[in-house]
């Protein structure tokens, strides 16, 4: 990293340009698995999204990065057809959301600390409901499965309720890859773990990902994780995306060592400084 | 696409119902203090309405003639208001536990979601007003059953009724969070005095009259005295009922749908909160 006479990064005038965002959006080959083309989301006045458009390829993990506000799970929700746009297009597996939505839901699933499973009802009966709503095949085998994978042996009969956050996000984890789905949709898979459980969990997803050819969307705040799992980061801020490319290269072109140095920089708009 | 899964994704799936009502069900049976909910109310209000239909009857000659009309009406305004909160209950259980994401991410749809309430309202009711009227018919000589027939009508279209209102209330409380959740235990009182459950629909204005003759629970009330007091049952009132609530239902699926879309729209599945 090159350094100032403050030991800071001076990050070069790298900035990204509409022009680039745009062609890296559709820069995947092959089909994709999500297309998202001039998404806007308002609320009121509000731009919770503001025309942001990326290309995400199948089999590949991508992180969105931003702060709070930025506009990820705005963006997670329209993707998953939980929250219709003001504008623009989403495709997810070659369908239109929400208009197709049934077509392919049952090939997508998701985890998110926005939702909880039922509290009184024990992990196995969790399982067992959505597995049945997912009409997944063998269903007893497949939470023995899952539960050896994710280590849930222990409480698969206890009250989802009583877990402790990290059994709970382990749950949830099992929950979202019940149907071995196409796409997989993360807002903050790793949070309330411990790093033990966190480095396992994300170590299960990249297997998963390989096994599979799985696609897998994920928003977090741990940027080690981001730049362990992810080929792709799209990094948000109030509702645009300001960069996305490799970490690699997008950390080469703040000049920075890290992704969490990066997010500062974007969080406090030093690029532009730097750049002016 | 994985072969773990089924291609089951088309259509109403029966499946999908399934594992719905599978999950009230394993909820139901983890929780004493809501099955004990479920036969308290219902006990309480025989018990009462038991008694001073033993009193008056005793004072009045028109009463004693009514043979059990008061409990006969307590028990049908019952499952009204039992259908309704057993339909509405289980779909506050997803806002309380936070799992409407959960759902609505899922293959289920929303007429399978409502289908597996149905059923649920069906198996509460059943839980709540069976012993209300083996109560009644032990402990105050009033054999509910022995209505026959119109019963099966009696029932049909009050359930119907409940239905349609626990719809149009879930579908109040998806769009505007669990702060309109006051309206899932009070809107069915609305209905009360106008469906005339207590006295006939001639009591009231005859202006109102024309407010009452528009809720099929006044056609069934109507048609409840008739039989018990008059003996004579009116079909024609069990056929207006359903008309009205067939038009009531498709109105009210097509209100909860219109507020699940004004839900995503406002991004309201996401909170759920207040």
């Amino acid at each position: 990293m090159q350094q100032n006479e403050t030991g800071q990064g001076q990050p070069p005038d790298l900035r990204t340009t509409a022009a680039d965002l745009q062609a890296r959006a559709a820069d995947v080959n092959g089909p994709a698995a999500i297309d998202v083309a001039h998404l806007v989301k308002l609320y009121k006045a509000t731009r919770a999204v503001d025309d942001i458009s990326f290309r995400i390829a199948r089999g590949s993990i991508t992180g969105l990065l931003g702060g709070n506000g930025a506009g990820k799970t705005t963006t997670i929700a329209m993707i998953m057809g939980l929250v219709l746009p003001t504008s623009g297009r989403v495709e997810v597996l070659d369908a239109k959301i929400p208009e197709q939505s049934y077509d392919v839901l049952g090939r997508m699933n998701f985890e998110s600390p926005y939702v909880d499973m039922p509290m009184r009802l024990t992990v196995r009966q969790n399982l067992t409901i959505f597995g049945r709503l997912y009409a997944v095949n063998h269903l007893r085998e497949r939470i023995d499965q899952l539960a050896a994978d994710l280590d849930l042996k222990e409480f698969l009969d206890r009250a989802s309720g009583k877990l402790s956050a990290g059994q709970k996000t382990r749950v949830a984890l099992a929950k979202a890859l019940i149907n071995e789905p196409d796409l997989l949709l993360l807002d903050e898979p790793t949070a309330s773990l411990d790093p033990d459980t966190a480095d396992w969990v994300r170590q299960h997803l990249e297997t998963y990902r390989k096994t599979h050819n799985a696609t897998i969307l994920l928003a977090s705040h741990n940027m080690l994780e981001v730049e362990r799992l992810c080929d792709r980061v799209i990094i948000m801020k109030r509702g645009k995306i300001q960069d996305d490319d490799s970490p690699d290269r997008i950390m080469a072109r703040y000049n920075r060592d890290t992704l969490e140095e990066v997010f500062l920089d974007v969080a406090r708009g030093r690029m532009r400084e730097g750049a002016s | 696409m994985s072969e773990i899964v089924s291609h089951r994704h088309r259509g109403i799936s029966l499946h999908r119902i399934n594992a719905m009502v599978l999950r009230y069900w394993y909820l139901l049976m983890s929780s004493w203090p809501r099955l004990l909910e479920l036969v308290y109310w219902p006990t309480l209000q025989i018990i009462t309405w038991g008694f001073l239909q033993t009193y008056i009857s005793q004072t009045s000659g028109f009463f004693a003639k009514a043979g059990g009309s008061l409990i006969g009406a307590v028990i049908l305004w019952d499952i009204l208001f039992r259908g309704q909160l057993g339909f509405s209950i289980s779909f506050l259980e997803e806002m309380w536990s936070r799992n409407l994401g959960n759902l609505m991410m899922s293959p289920l749809k929303p007429i399978e979601f409502l289908l597996s309430l149905m059923i649920m309202s069906l198996i509460r009711l059943a839980i709540g007003v069976i012993p209300m009227t083996l109560m009644a018919l032990f402990f105050f000589g009033f054999n509910f059953y022995a209505i026959g027939l119109p019963l099966i009508l009696f029932f049909c279209n009050l359930i119907f009724t409940s239905w349609s209102v626990g719809v149009f209330a879930s579908g109040l409380v998806l769009r505007n969070g669990l702060g309109a959740e006051s309206i899932v235990w009070t809107l069915m009182f609305a209905v009360m005095p106008l469906a005339c459950i207590y006295y006939p629909v001639t009591v009231l204005p005859v202006w109102l009259q024309y407010v009452a003759w528009a809720l099929p629970p006044t056609y069934v009330f109507e048609g409840m005295r008739s039989l018990l007091i008059d003996h004579v049952f009116r079909a024609d009132l069990m056929i207006d009922a359903f008309v009205i609530n067939a038009i009531l239902f498709a109105a009210s699926f097509a209100i909860f749908l219109a507020l699940l879309r004004a839900a995503k729209r406002h991004g309201s599945l996401l909170g759920g909160g207040e």
